[in-house]
């Protein structure tokens, strides 16, 4: 017994008084287990027990009249603003898909964007990135039928507004940031609830200040897309070697010479790769932010996913994909592009890429005058598959009706309804009594208290029942994704051959915008918990897979070579070995599934569940800023609480193994 | 050594940890002991050295003895913690930044350990950008560079990224770009010891070359007291941030100043480094009939001497008799240690 004591201390310390908690629950009053509501706000006041919305909601009506200087209010300002959006918009749209009608220019003729795909593709990495650019264009001209191109097009001139700007803005935050501690300092904290905040709490914010349709859709992507920028803007400029940066003072430079010659190309492929999150994250936002009213793919694909029409919103969603593989390989090969020494020779032979460009655009527009196909495919012979596809999905979902009807209420009655009570019968003091031992069990008071304070503000904001079932769904998800991802990275990281395989798939999979894995749920399982954990759980997965490859595979030769000379079987080698060394990069993976899963709970919440993102549609409903904001933190904390707690695991054991001091 | 003093730093100190200034303008105790106990990291104690124009100055010590730190200190990469460092006379410390930037730009020049070259551009492109970030057009400054490239070696590279050459080779980009201004002092922070130790000999040489045709005030940094001796009028030795000597590679074998010198010097082939007059018999004058001069290395004239059954008359370089040796010595030093 002494034994089993010492051995397990740290998870008796935890769970000895949580069960406590827990256990004396009948025994006490109802404040004990739902967290009670107080006066502050009004004692008629269907808050919680800080009323934090309505504080909110104060400070917007505040803000909207609030004028500055006393010239103009602040809403004046941010309608300006999207105004200036707006103008931007209208140009890329014209240059899209619109033509300038006035200057009778036409729009780009599909065949300038297929071409340039090509030499571009060819230009940065090869044929195959070619062949991807040129198909993705191919497909986006022919299947156009019932207007895909034209929504890409819509699509790609929000891209092109929001994804520049956002970088700039960045770009400067990131600059400035690793200059000036005491900025970094300020930001920091701010970026992590920014990526952590689900994007439809500040939709309504946003919808409230800047309006609503496509400016409005840009607005709110570069918002949700500028913080990956900044992070690795900082990362690459700290990571700038001390002697570069001596060799830059030595040779003079002045402080801008220092940053533009210097320090921000040495960066470079940190800056490139934060471009190429800018632009992932944009497509991630094409959908969302068509809630509101930005136009486009996103919004056709919502459309027919709101009326079940699944073969359509097939279609819509293999160009969206194609879309985001395309520009995610495209930046990617940007990122890693070295820079080249120039060939000898004439003007063609020295600069191969820009003068087979030039004969693209000349030649496409020259097709044009010749061949009206060349412009736009004609209507007559654009095709849609959307109608055998509605028959085939209607076919595999009858014929599967049966067992998947059966999997799916097994599922209900045995496993997700008993776990769902059992979150919802915690007591609210039991969770905070968790974290915060957790929390001081791993690292020191200070941990334990920024929990404790994380999982209160939940329980103080009135939506402490309604967070229950969404910790119940992301819990029931990550079990399922340990499930698949722990065993399938332990597959994929036997060879070479295997580890490819398994990441070309990670790397596909997450460069599907989120909305998209709604589809297969809602046509397996139509509309259910199952369907929602479903989705998560196909989403999610890819975080621990990969992490789990990552730490069995970065195991020091040296580690394995010994091990294998110690008379090592391959199990024990495993289980004894790689495992223990592997598990807090695991730990890690385990962090971001959580991330993932939080994420897509909430765009789950479209189809139904009836967990946090249920409130926040109602409020983008009935634009209740406050309300969609304090959900949104609500969000926010959960994934904060298990990150830090998560990743101060993990530091803790890598000390322990002595990877890091 | 008469000629002019370039570099002349007083009392220089470096501490690390917190708040170093108040410690070394208050307390009273010094000592490496004090400054360990007080949690201080001590990276240069005390340093008072001088550089001489047109000499080849090598600090030299272990990993984390502080020999990078004074050399950063006396290129105002680093602040000194206290003390002053004189640039041609003038102190660094007081200079405005405007005024250091055009030192940096004409005066001085770097080599680094690791390289140091811009990736993103090619050969010239590095060798070309200290001239590139004084405003000289571009026509000039490639000009320029590339009779820098040309003197390292490089010619027909110019247009290659340095991921594109090996160790070596971009070193010799790494003392083109220090060159290409034209400095007066040149720095070098371990620049070869990143290298294998074939080409390491090699650039050893090619450094010899350059300097024998340029003529540069060097500071040159190293752990490889083979390096040092090869390459060194003087020598400065540090220990735990403190210059425990400085003198020539002579002096140092046959009078360390410490047991931590002794130590350094053990191993080094005397016959090699050492003169005929480090050895001779100050005390006996007397014409023998053999003569050499006192100059010589005692490696280069030991067979001579070993064949020789008398003792052997040793003059100064009017051909004054100085003193004497005999074969016994020269045994002592070939095979005893």
């Amino acid at each position: 017994m002494p034994r089993f004591f010492s051995k397990y201390k740290n998870f008796l310390f935890v769970l000895v008084p949580f069960g406590f908690l827990w256990a004396i629950k009948p025994l006490m009053p109802s404040w004990f287990f739902i967290p009670p509501k107080s006066c502050l706000g009004g004692c008629g006041s269907i808050e919680g027990m800080i009323p934090f919305v309505g504080w909110i909601n104060t400070g917007i009506k505040f803000l909207k009249s609030y004028e500055i200087f006393g010239l103009f209010t602040f809403r004046e300002l941010t309608r300006s603003i999207s105004k200036g959006i707006d103008s931007v918009l209208n140009f890329t749209e014209a240059i899209f898909y619109n033509g300038f009608e006035n200057l009778g220019i036409e729009p780009l003729p599909w065949i300038m964007l297929f071409g340039l795909a090509i030499v571009y593709g060819l230009y940065l990495r090869g044929w195959r990135l070619a062949l991807l650019g040129g198909a993705c264009f191919f497909y986006l001209a022919l299947f156009s039928l019932r207007g895909i191109y034209e929504l890409s097009m819509e699509t790609l001139s929000a891209i092109a507004v929001s994804a520049p700007l956002s970088a700039l803005i960045g770009l400067l935050f990131g600059i400035v940031a690793a200059k000036r501690k005491r900025f970094h300092d300020a930001l920091w904290p701010v970026l992590n609830v920014l990526q952590s905040l689900p994007h439809f709490s500040y939709l309504i914010i946003v919808a409230i200040f800047f309006g609503v349709g496509s400016k409005a859709g840009v607005i709110a992507t570069i918002i949700f897309a500028f913080p990956p920028m900044t992070r690795l803007t900082i990362l690459g400029l700290k990571g700038v070697s001390q002697e570069i940066k001596e060799a830059g003072i030595m040779a003079g430079c002045s402080k801008w010479q220092m940053l533009f010659k210097v320090e921000i190309p040495s960066a470079r492929s940190s800056i490139m790769l934060g471009i190429n999150q800018v632009i992932m994250q944009c497509l991630a936002m094409v959908v969302i932010a068509s809630f509101i009213g930005q136009k486009g793919l996103g919004h056709d694909l919502l459309a027919r996913l709101q009326n079940l029409r699944l073969g359509q919103a097939f279609e819509i969603g293999v160009a969206v994909v194609f879309i985001a593989i395309t520009l995610d390989r495209f930046s990617q090969a940007m990122a890693l592009k070295e820079p080249e020494r120039l060939k000898e020779g004439n003007f063609f032979k020295r600069h191969p890429f820009i003068s087979s460009s030039i004969l693209v655009i000349l030649g496409s527009v020259i097709l044009t005058f010749i061949n009206p196909f060349a412009s736009r495919i004609p209507t007559e012979y654009t095709i849609s598959i959307s109608g055998q596809l509605n028959s085939m999905i209607k076919f595999i979902t009858t014929s599967l009706f049966n067992p998947l009807g059966a999997f799916r209420d097994f599922m209900l009655v045995y496993i997700l309804m008993p776990t769902k009570a059992a979150f919802q019968s915690l007591p609210w003091i039991a969770v905070i009594a968790f974290v915060g031992l957790i929390g001081y069990r791993l690292g020191k008071l200070r941990l334990a208290i920024t929990v404790m304070l994380f999982v209160f503000f939940i329980a103080a904001s009135g939506y402490w029942v309604r967070a229950l079932i969404t910790l119940y769904m992301v819990c029931v998800s990550l079990v399922i994704c340990a499930l698949i991802g722990i065993p399938l990275g332990i597959w994929a990281s036997k060879n070479d051959k295997r580890t490819k395989i398994v990441q070309n798939i990670c790397d596909t999979f997450q460069t599907f915008p989120s909305f998209i894995y709604l589809l297969p749920a809602v046509m397996l399982f139509q509309i259910s918990d199952v369907s929602a954990i479903f989705a998560i759980v196909i989403y999610s997965s890819i975080p621990i897979t990969r992490y789990t490859i990552f730490g069995l595979r970065n195991i020091p030769n040296h580690i394995i070579e010994a091990s294998i000379t110690s008379g090592c079987t391959e199990r024990q080698m495993l289980w004894k070995v790689k495992m223990p060394l592997a598990f807090p990069e695991i730990l890690l993976g385990l962090n971001q599934t959580l991330m993932f899963a939080l994420f897509m709970v909430m765009i789950a919440g479209f189809i139904g569940t009836v967990d946090l993102s249920q409130e926040i549609f109602r409020a983008l409903t009935f634009a209740d800023g406050g309300k969609g904001l304090i959900i949104g933190l609500c969000v926010a904390f959960i994934g904060l609480t298990a990150d830090r707690l998560l990743v101060a695991w993990s530091d803790l054991q890598k000390k322990k193994l002595g990877f890091i001091s | 050594m008469n000629s002019e003093k370039i570099i002349n730093c007083q009392n220089v100190w470096k501490l690390y940890g917190n708040n170093p200034e108040k410690f070394i303008n208050s307390s009273e105790d010094k000592s490496l002991e004090n400054i360990k106990k007080n949690n201080f990291i001590p990276a240069v104690r005390d340093a008072n050295i001088d550089v001489y124009k047109g000499e080849i100055l090598v600090i030299m010590g272990l990993s984390g003895s502080g020999k990078s730190t004074l050399l950063r200190c006396m290129s105002k990469l680093i602040d000194p913690t206290e003390g002053k460092v004189f640039f041609q006379g003038k102190s660094l410390t007081d200079l405005s930044q405007k005024e250091l930037i055009e030192i940096r730009r004409h005066k001085m020049g770097m080599v680094f350990q690791h390289f140091a070259l811009l990736p993103h551009r090619s050969v010239i492109q590095n060798v070309a950008f200290p001239l590139e970030v004084q405003g000289i057009d571009r026509e000039t400054r490639e000009e320029r560079a590339s009779k820098v490239i040309k003197l390292v070696g490089l010619e027909g590279r110019e247009k290659y990224y340095p991921r594109e050459l090996s160790g070596g080779q971009q070193q010799r980009v790494g003392l083109a770009r220090s060159l290409a201004v034209e400095p007066e002092v040149w720095f070098l922070d371990e620049p070869f010891s990143a290298l294998d130790p074939l080409i390491r000999k090699e650039m050893q040489n090619e450094f010899l070359k350059l300097q024998s045709m340029l003529h540069k005030t060097i500071v040159f940094i190293t752990h490889d007291f083979d390096e040092a001796i090869r390459l060194a009028d003087r020598i400065a030795i540090m220990y735990e941030g403190g210059i425990v000597q400085v003198g020539t590679a002579e002096q140092l074998i046959t009078n360390p100043a410490t047991d931590y010198v002794a130590e350094f010097t053990k191993d080094i082939p005397r016959a090699k480094l050492l003169t005929l007059n480090s050895l001779a018999d100050k005390s006996d004058v007397n014409e023998y009939s053999m003569r050499l001069s006192g100059s010589e290395k005692i490696i280069n004239v030991s067979a001579k001497i070993l064949k020789s059954e008398s003792n052997i008359s040793i003059t100064d370089s009017n051909n004054n008799i100085i003193g004497s040796i005999n074969k016994d010595k020269i045994i002592k030093i070939l095979f005893e240690k």
